[in-house]
């Protein structure tokens, strides 16, 4: 690993976020929400039209003994996995933090959504019309780990239009959970759609809390 | 909820706002638990005995930051960053700001505020 020191020139070279990207010292918590698709469906774009800092990435790497394999003369397999996110940063108020972060929906990097999902809000489904079989396998997972989301349809200029409702049925998605059109370069649908997202938790927690 | 300043007292009687403001205390004698968005704040200036690698934690932590965010700038797997940052934490180097737990549903007040700041966007 290399480091270098700060009065070194170049400035990818300082490690560190730059003095604007710097949060204030009372920020006390943060929480989390997911933006999942696949490749090429705006998950980062989206993050970064309502990011306060340009999208940063992380990387995690997964370990894994191989399974089902034939050993073969008694070494081991192990294969490594790195795979990287995007993430973005919305300051909330002084002392809370929104993270958004932007995480592959094909079946093999479901590895990564344990500590991913783990406290988040909740989670955005990215839809592309194009290629709604990933969308499909997410929604599903989804449902399975219990995690809130709603679905944000970013239609592309050269993608079919269809109906909302058809895409719904299509999706086998519940009447329940909503779904916006998400232009995923534009700031404002974007807020809109993490808007919808929180009023979904809302009516969800609200909901609950009167059937007790 | 906005007109709690950053260090004012609980308020008896109302737990759901100890996710704001508890930051940390009850976590010390549990072991240090880091999510990618728990928050890192450095305790005091980085010392000369310490690891480069840590050093260069401590210092750019001097506000706080979240794990993920220093995986970035380090370029650093979160797994092996969480390794140094367990150690920083267990030598009282940096100060680890824990997540709002989330319990099965968000807190309603904890979404409300959360409305409040995407409204302003």
């Amino acid at each position: 690993m290399d480091y270098r020191s700060s009065d070194s020139p170049g400035l990818e070279t300082h490690a560190g976020p730059r003095s604007e990207d710097v949060l204030p010292a009372s920020a006390t918590a943060a929480v989390k929400v997911v933006i999942v698709g696949g490749f090429g469906v705006g998950k980062t774009t989206l993050v970064g039209s309502v990011s306060e800092i340009r999208p940063l990435t992380t990387e995690e790497t997964m370990t894994q003994a191989g399974v089902g394999v034939d050993d073969i003369a008694g070494i081991e397999h192990k294969t490594e996995t790195t795979v990287a996110m995007d993430f973005g940063r919305i300051s909330i108020n002084d002392q809370l933090v929104l993270y958004l972060f932007g995480t592959p929906g094909q079946e093999r990097f479901w590895f990564l959504w344990n500590g991913l999902f783990e406290g988040a809000l909740g989670a955005v489904v990215l839809l592309d019309t194009r290629r709604m079989d990933v969308s499909y396998d997410v929604i599903g997972r989804l449902e399975e780990k219990g995690v809130p989301f709603v679905v944000g349809v970013n239609r592309f200029p050269q993608a079919p239009r269809y109906p909302m409702e058809q895409l719904r049925a299509a999706m086998d998605l519940d009447e329940s959970v909503p779904m916006v059109d998400c232009d995923a370069r534009d700031r404002a649908s974007c807020r809109d759609t993490l808007l919808t997202l929180m009023r979904y938790l809302y009516t969800l927690t609200t909901a609950s809390t009167e059937h007790q | 909820m906005s007109t709690e300043g950053p260090g004012s007292p609980t308020a008896p009687g109302s737990p759901d706002r100890l996710y704001i403001l508890t930051g940390g205390q009850a976590r010390a004698e549990r072991k240090t638990e880091l999510d990618l968005v728990t928050l890192i704040v450095s305790r005091s200036e980085a010392d000369p005995g310490l690891q480069p690698e840590h050093a260069a934690i401590v210092r750019m932590c001097d506000y706080p930051l979240s794990v993920a965010e220093i995986s970035a700038y380090l370029e650093l797997p979160v797994s092996t960053l969480t390794l140094l940052l367990t150690e920083l934490v267990a030598g009282r180097h940096v100060e680890a700001r824990p997540p709002v737990p989330a319990a099965a549903l968000p807190d309603v007040q904890l979404l409300e505020a959360v409305m409040n700041g995407l409204q302003k966007l």
